[in-house]
């Protein structure tokens, strides 16, 4: 069954890589449904948040094949249940409409959202959270005239990773240590080898 | 004549690298050098002038080869490196001739092939621009290389190629394409010396052997009743022949081949139950289905060899020896995965196997092979027709060389027959574009295979329509005076199309009848000698005379126009649906 996947993709920073990444995923007409491209928790190391629905045995298939790209560190698919997301979204919408017809206050209370910039003409407001809450706000702020709208891509913590520092290290040695090769069968020997 | 001026001495540098100030093509072709490249296959063009302009001064150590078309470049380093072993090296200007690349760095990613590409580029600061013969060479090329670069500042020159020729062979090896601006070509810079790369951190060549799958794949082995072992181009790329072999042998297993495995062990080796897959033999089809433990080595389960997936050896325990853990569970689920380079990994498994025969199990290949030689290779092989088969040719062929001899082959009919019936004792001697099955192929690559084992009898076998495609590279075969033995076997048809219109499409012929030059006449245009025969009783004499000749030699055989392969399995069938006729 389809659900949603987050990939995270730890790599070097390199000029190209971000199309190497993306025309996997297009080369299997998979839909990317949002990217982001951040630093990580090491200098110099960048990380890829992607999400895309899909069914797991292709997405499985995807990272490894994303893995092996030359530039590519590490990739991790997980479920929403996996990580801890969130989105930013910002609302222009025409103050005078705002000011007459809604309580400001209120609303930003109920949507955890807040103004960035007021101005005589516009407001903007900033909200971050999850894809529905966002779209809550949306619903709210389109009767009053939203005048621009806009989502950024999905950012994701991985609940169970303790971060990248340790496999960077085993990555710099030439010969790695086994906690980089890990692997689904890692120490799960029993439950494979009986399949 | 020194080609590196020296640079000013500065101050004190006793301590620090001989620094000598060179431009980026010098540096270039310093570190084909220090890679121990002998031979580059190029063209020369606007944006690469400096590169050849260094070239120049270093003809004596380095031999390049003019080809006729950049894709013939690619081509023939890939036959260079298959026959050699070692990386294939090519040069092409940017725009038209870095696109005419494609598809040979296409046939190599999806062959394994080793190559370094290098491409002219416009100046830096013309990037973007829509300058004469610009094109996005990086991008084209991403989905078909291994890694690519574009470098704009010669100081980068040393560290990228030494990365270049580290990620091109080692590991699953692969293409790899660097993109030069010619501002960095001409920039002059302090040079340090060469280092040859042997880590990048984000690179893992191959994955950390792990013992306990070695043990749990003896374990499943040696529990076995009917194992089977199927290789591929894993055992010669490994440069694993002789592990593979003890391997076999002791574990007494049958063994199959794909296209691309082809002369990884003898033609004649006891344990050679044949070819698999589409046109391949009909005991390793059918038997695949019939198995309890089927070990892959090397090979990465193309859908020309398992037919139908859903229908594809699922009594079977499978085994999978890869390099390339993206390569384990694809296409076919695994159950006990042992990733690493099988040099290492087979030796290790030889240890943990019991000395085994299985005479039975053995005895039914050897049945099956026997039907199939009544419905199939007899007639191929020894024809009542009047007009001549592909497979005596190829059959007269064996005869002569004593299977010693390097077989290139294009795509088609004429590919599976020379796959199905030549004979093989050497390993790296069947050159051929498995995976992207790249007509045009088999002349180029027959170039590149010659000049890396000079000493090796080299065959290009080449249909009516594949030898059409890249025949200017008789222009290379002129002025290198390259040995190739060019061996045209004409069936007046696109034959392998026209089969399946016959079997598929209700000989619905569509567009596969086609027309010929007369090749000896165009041969001899290019000074190659050669014949064409029509006739049974003309047929050794004339393979005869193509291999005695000196140099290169055109031999053109007229074939029924309407044979075809088989076996054939189907496509959308299961291996086991295999069809005698």
């Amino acid at each position: 069954m389809k659900q949603e996947f987050t990939v995270t993709v730890y790599t070097e920073n390199q000029i190209g890589l971000l199309n190497r990444i993306a025309i996997m995923f297009s080369r299997r007409k998979i839909n990317i449904e949002s990217l982001n491209t951040s630093p990580s928790e090491i200098e110099g190391i960048h990380r890829f948040t992607i999400v895309i629905n899909e069914v797991e045995e292709v997405v499985k298939k995807l990272a490894r094949q994303i893995e092996k790209q030359v530039e590519v560190l590490k990739a991790y698919y997980n479920t929403n249940d996996e990580i801890v997301w969130q989105e930013l979204a910002l609302y222009k919408v025409p103050t005078d409409e705002i000011a007459e017809k809604v309580k400001v206050e209120r609303l930003l209370r109920e949507y955890g959202a807040r103004a960035v910039v007021i101005r005589k003409d516009y407001t903007v407001f900033e909200t971050t959270g999850q894809r529905e809450e966002i779209n809550k706000l949306i619903a709210v702020l389109e009767p009053y005239g939203l005048i621009e709208f806009v989502r950024s891509a999905r950012v994701a913590i991985i609940k169970a990773s303790s971060g990248f520092h340790s496999k960077l290290k085993e990555f710099e040695k030439k010969e790695p240590g086994e906690d980089v090769i890990e692997n689904e069968y890692l120490g799960k020997g029993d439950q494979v080898f009986t399949m | 004549m020194s080609t590196i001026e020296k640079a000013p001495a500065k101050g004190k540098t006793d301590k620090k690298p001989a620094v000598t100030n060179i431009s980026g093509s010098v540096a270039v072709l310093e570190a084909f050098l220090a890679e121990g490249v002998s031979t580059i296959f190029g063209y020369p063009g606007g944006a690469i002038m400096p590169i050849y302009d260094a070239l120049y001064d270093y003809q004596e150590k380095l031999h390049h080869i003019l080809v006729r078309h950049e894709q013939g470049a690619t081509h023939a380093a890939q036959g260079y490196a298959r026959s050699s072993g070692e990386v294939g090296v090519v040069f092409a200007t940017s725009g038209p001739g870095a696109t005419n690349l494609v598809t040979g760095l296409a046939d190599a990613m999806i062959d394994s092939t080793p190559l370094v590409c290098v491409t002219g580029q416009v100046f830096a600061h013309l990037l973007g621009t829509d300058a004469f013969q610009e094109t996005d060479v990086i991008n084209i090329t991403t989905p078909v290389t291994k890694w690519n670069y574009q470098v704009t500042d010669a100081t980068e020159i040393p560290a990228v190629l030494a990365k270049a020729f580290y990620i091109a062979r080692s590991g699953r090896p692969g293409p790899v394409l660097i993109d030069i601006t010619k501002n960095a070509q001409i920039q002059k810079f302090d040079y340090e010396g060469y280092t040859r790369c042997d880590h990048v951190r984000s690179y893992r060549p191959a994955p950390i052997v792990r013992k306990e799958y070695v043990a749990e794949a003896a374990k499943l082995i040696n529990e076995a009743q009917k194992p089977f072992v199927i290789f591929g181009q894993g055992v010669i790329l490994g440069k694993a022949e002789q592990e593979f072999i003890k391997f076999i042998e002791k574990a007494g297993i049958p063994a199959a081949w794909t296209v691309m495995g082809l002369s990884a062990i003898p033609s004649d080796h006891p344990l050679n139950v044949g070819m698999l897959g589409m046109h391949g033999n009909y005991g390793p089809n059918v038997l695949t289905n019939e198995c309890d433990v089927l070990i892959a080595i090397g090979m990465r389960f193309d859908d020309r060899v398992t037919g139908r997936l859903d229908k594809y050896a699922k009594q079977a325990k499978v085994i999978h020896l890869d390099i390339d853990p993206a390569e384990v569970d694809k296409n076919v689920k695994t159950t006990v995965p042992v990733w690493g380079d099988c040099k290492e990994t087979l030796p290790m498994l030889t240890a943990l196997v019991e000395q085994k025969v299985y005479p039975q199990w053995l005895q039914k290949f050897k049945d099956m092979m026997k039907e199939e030689e009544e419905a199939c290779i007899n007639p191929e092989l020894n024809p009542t027709t009047e007009a001549m088969t592909m497979g005596e040719v190829i059959k007269t062929l064996n005869e002569l060389t004593g299977g010693d001899a390097i077989i290139v082959t294009d795509v088609g009919q004429h590919q599976m027959v020379a796959c199905r019936y030549a004979k093989f004792i050497n390993s790296k001697s069947n050159i051929t574009s498995g995976g992207l099955g790249t007509m045009g192929f088999g002349l180029p690559a027959a170039i590149g295979a010659k000049v890396g084992a000079p000493k090796r009898t080299t065959v290009a076998i080449i249909g009516d329509g594949g030898f059409q495609m890249t025949l200017q590279e008789l222009g290379t075969i002129m002025q290198t005076e390259i040995d190739v033995k060019i061996l045209i076997l004409n069936n007046q048809f696109l034959g392998m199309v026209r089969q399946w219109q016959q079997l598929f499409n209700d000989k619905r012929y569509s567009f596969v009848d086609i027309a010929s030059p007369n090749f000896v006449t165009l041969a001899s245009a290019y000074k190659i000698p050669g014949q064409s025969i029509s006739k049974r009783e003309d047929l050794k004499n004339a393979l005869t005379e193509m291999l005695n000749t000196k140099g290169a030699y055109l031999l053109e055989v007229m074939v029924g126009k309407e044979n075809n392969v088989f076996p054939m399995v189907p496509q959308g069938c299961s291996v086991a649906e295999i069809r005698l006729k």
